[in-house]
This record gives C-alpha cells, sequence and structure tokens, in this order.
C-alpha cells in the first residue's frame, strides 16, 4: 500500500490528520468555555460574542486567513509577539492549525452550546444542595451530562479541519511537506498537465478519511449517550 | 432551630415568612401556588430574599450560596443524576462533606432499604425508589436541616403507602429537623410536630389542621 502514494503525498496525508488533531485538541478548552458563556451566562456583550465567534462561518475563508495573516503574520502585532516567545505561526504546520480551528471553532461552540443548554438545570441545584461548589457541579453533572454533544461538536470539528482549504492556504500557503495539506495538494495536482490522476487517488483518500471519521464519530457518540442516559448499565 | 424572618418579591408575587421551626418535623401546607415551595428554595438557597433574614442554630445562611448551608433537599421529583450508580448518587454529597455522615451507606440503605439498587441507574428505579434513593443522598451529605418538598406527590397511593414508614423510622431515627411540604395532611398525622401555612402571600405557624 506503501507506494500507492509518493513520498510527498504522504506527508500530505499525514499532516492533514495531524493538523485536523491539533486544531480539535487546542479548540476544545476554549469551545466549551465560550459555549458555556453563551449558554448559561447572561451578559453585555453576548451577542457581540456569539457574533464574532461565528463570523469565520460566513466570512469567506480567503479574508478569515487573510486576516490570520495580518494580525498573525511575522509582523502581525500578535505574530510578533509569539516570535518572541519562540512561536512561529505563519507559512508553518502549527499556523495551519490555528487556522483550521478558527475555521471549525462555530461548529464546535455551536453543538457544545445545544447540549450545554440541554442539561437540566434542576439537576445543577440538586448538586449544589448536596455541597458541591459551582465548579464541581459543572465538572461533575453539567460537563458529563452534555458530553455527547461535546463529542459530537469535536467529530464536527476534526472533519472541518481535515477539508479546510480557503484559510489555510491564504495563511501558510501551499509548501510540500510543511504546510501542504490533503486539500492543497489536490489543488497543486490540478494546477499542473496531468495532475487528474493523482488528485482523483487524493480525492478517495479525503473521502475514505471523512467516512471514517463520521462513522467512528456516530459510534462513540452513540456509546457516549447510552453511557450519560443511563441505558449502559 | 430554623429561624427566618424575610420577603421576596417576583413581579407582582410577595412572600413574607415570620416563623421559626424547631427540632422535629414541622408541616408546611397551603393552597397550591401560594408560595410553598418557593419557601423552600428561599432557605436552601436557590432564591434570594429582597429583605430579611434566615438563621439555622444561630448561623445567618441569608447570604451563603446554597452549597455551604448545608440544608438538605428532597425535591418533588427526585432529580437524581442519570449519569450515575445508585451508589454514585448517594455518595455525591460526601465528595464535598466536611463532616463526618450522620450515618454509613450502610445505615442509609438500611433504613431507606435501598441496599439491591446501588449499582442500577435511576432510570431503571420506580418513582417510590427513586425518592427513596433521593432521601437517601440528602442524608449522606451531613445536612442540619431536611427540606421535603412534597416527596409523596408524584406517586400513587400504594407507593405512597410504601414510603410513609420509611419517613416515619427517618423521622425517628436521624433527630434532623425536617421541614415537610404537603397537599394532604393526613398523611403527617402523629408524625408533625408543628405546622405552618402558606397563604394569601405569608407563611405563618399555623394549628393543625383538622383531620
Amino acid at each position: 500500500m506503501a507506494d500507492w502514494f509518493t513520498a510527498e503525498e504522504w506527508t500530505a496525508i499525514a499532516l492533514s490528520l495531524k493538523v485536523a488533531a491539533w486544531a480539535t485538541l487546542v479548540s476544545l478548552p476554549p469551545g466549551v468555555a465560550v459555549a458555556w458563556l453563551l449558554a448559561r451566562r447572561p451578559f453585555p456583550g453576548r451577542i457581540l460574542l456569539d457574533g464574532l465567534v461565528h463570523l469565520p462561518l460566513v466570512l469567506p475563508p480567503v479574508v478569515t486567513g487573510y486576516i490570520l495573516l495580518i494580525l498573525f503574520g511575522r509582523q502581525g502585532p500578535l505574530g510578533k509577539l509569539l516570535a518572541e516567545i519562540g512561536i512561529v505561526l505563519a507559512f508553518n504546520w502549527t499556523g495551519a492549525v490555528l487556522a483550521c480551528a478558527v475555521m471549525a471553532f462555530p461548529l464546535l461552540v455551536r453543538a457544545i452550546r445545544l447540549s450545554l443548554e440541554a442539561v437540566d438545570t434542576r439537576l445543577e441545584q440538586a448538586a449544589g444542595t448536596l455541597g458541591a461548589p459551582p465548579w464541581a457541579v459543572f465538572a461533575t453533572v453539567t460537563l458529563p451530562l452534555a458530553l455527547p454533544g461535546v463529542v459530537a461538536g469535536a467529530i464536527l470539528c476534526f472533519a472541518k479541519a481535515l477539508g479546510e482549504f480557503g484559510a489555510t492556504i491564504t495563511f501558510v500557503s501551499n509548501i510540500p511537506g510543511v504546510t501542504q495539506t490533503l486539500p492543497s495538494a489536490i489543488y497543486s495536482h490540478l494546477q499542473v498537465p496531468g495532475g487528474d490522476g493523482p488528485a482523483l487517488r487524493l480525492t478517495l483518500v479525503s473521502a475514505a478519511i471523512a467516512i471514517i471519521a463520521l462513522v467512528a464519530s456516530e459510534l462513540l457518540a452513540r456509546r457516549v449517550r447510552r453511557r450519560v442516559e443511563g441505558t449502559d448499565a | 432551630m430554623l429561624d427566618l424572618d424575610l420577603t421576596y418579591r417576583r413581579g407582582d408575587f410577595t412572600l413574607t415568612a415570620r416563623f421559626a421551626a424547631g427540632p422535629g418535623l414541622t408541616a408546611i401546607t397551603g393552597p397550591s401556588g401560594a408560595g410553598k415551595t418557593t419557601l423552600l428554595n428561599l432557605i436552601a438557597g436557590l432564591l434570594r430574599p429582597a429583605t430579611g433574614h434566615i438563621r439555622l442554630d444561630g448561623v445567618a445562611l441569608t447570604d451563603l450560596p446554597p452549597h455551604r448551608r448545608r440544608i438538605g433537599y428532597v425535591f418533588q421529583e427526585a432529580r437524581l443524576f442519570p449519569h450515575l450508580s445508585v451508589r454514585q448518587n448517594l455518595r455525591y454529597g460526601r465528595l464535598f462533606a466536611r463532616h463526618p455522615a450522620p450515618a454509613t451507606l450502610a445505615d442509609i440503605t438500611d433504613l431507606l432499604d435501598i441496599g439491591p439498587l446501588l449499582d442500577r441507574r435511576p432510570r431503571d428505579l420506580s418513582g417510590g425508589e427513586k425518592q427513596r434513593v433521593a432521601i437517601g443522598r440528602a442524608l449522606l451529605a451531613a445536612p442540619r436541616l431536611i427540606l421535603l418538598d412534597e416527596p409523596l406527590a408524584a406517586l400513587d397511593a400504594a407507593r405512597k403507602a410504601e414510603l410513609l414508614p420509611y419517613l416515619a423510622r427517618l423521622h425517628d431515627q436521624m433527630r434532623l429537623p425536617m421541614l415537610y411540604v404537603t397537599h394532604h395532611p393526613a398523611e403527617l398525622r402523629g408524625l408533625a410536630g408543628g405546622w405552618l401555612r402558606v397563604a394569601g402571600g405569608m407563611a405563618a405557624p399555623a394549628p393543625a389542621p383538622d383531620q
């Protein structure tokens, strides 16, 4: 199977998986925090935060990528700051992680927010009367009960990150072996004569990864739901 | 000794409560919607009074959040945690309690006859079993006062008859002050040491209803 793909293509496949996994991991904590703020804490400016979170969903991806480049590029205000502690995002795979995380964030927050809103606050009150301080109520009641939504959101985030193209190529370009993910590799193949064959092969790989991820997520989500609802015992 | 003197407002609704409740079981009666559950929520800290104070054994509770009041609350619906087993539900309060439990898990499961249920999930319990577990869960958190909000309301006559002896035993063995909201004063005949009536925006001591 190893010789079905060139070394460069293997690198692109591996990089895509790595970027999507990291994008999901780094988005989860802020995703849960923002979802909780939006679901449970009425505060002035909530509509603004909601709008900001959803912005990448409605902006053209190239615009999001360009904004990231302005902010996190080598000369960008945040990019300079990060460079001082040794973190370079521009034209680096870590930048692809940021681009994918930003693009997938609205989907992640939405799924988690809906599941947090569905948690029965009366159970949280009961936990409080049993002596649990608010952080413990969140950790032992709210979050476990919202877990199916968190899992669904994480999978959605991973799938979106795997397919992200516009913001990534704008922010970190398309450098083979460094920032070239599956979609950018397919794009590159399509730019050269005779590239249709390789492009089709990588397209099939993309589809296979997506299907495996979705089936795995459905199985996982079912298991988590059974656990939460107490139908597994 | 629970002693309170407070006013609560929400929209057009005003509830003024002025009473003291000693050890033993105090029954709370009154028409639907008069504010009986509101009164319990105020005592538990789930609602805040506009003015006034709540004291339990001389300690001011008014500004304490619910988790620091040590008040057990058995709700109308048991509110067991669906993702935890019965055993984990019972032990939940022990995770946070800084005070020794008034009884061991074994004592409580004996008292309430829920030993065989420990490894089940709440959804597999009957209504009466759920309420017994909810009572056990509240007790194990080492409360200084127990609030019971019509714990029998969701049960049919047979289940009520099944649960009442446990409440009587609870009353005899745990020696905890209890406030018990009921629509059926007859249930508490022989158990209640004092009566409160919530009606017309007032919660105040009342004579035992003649039933």
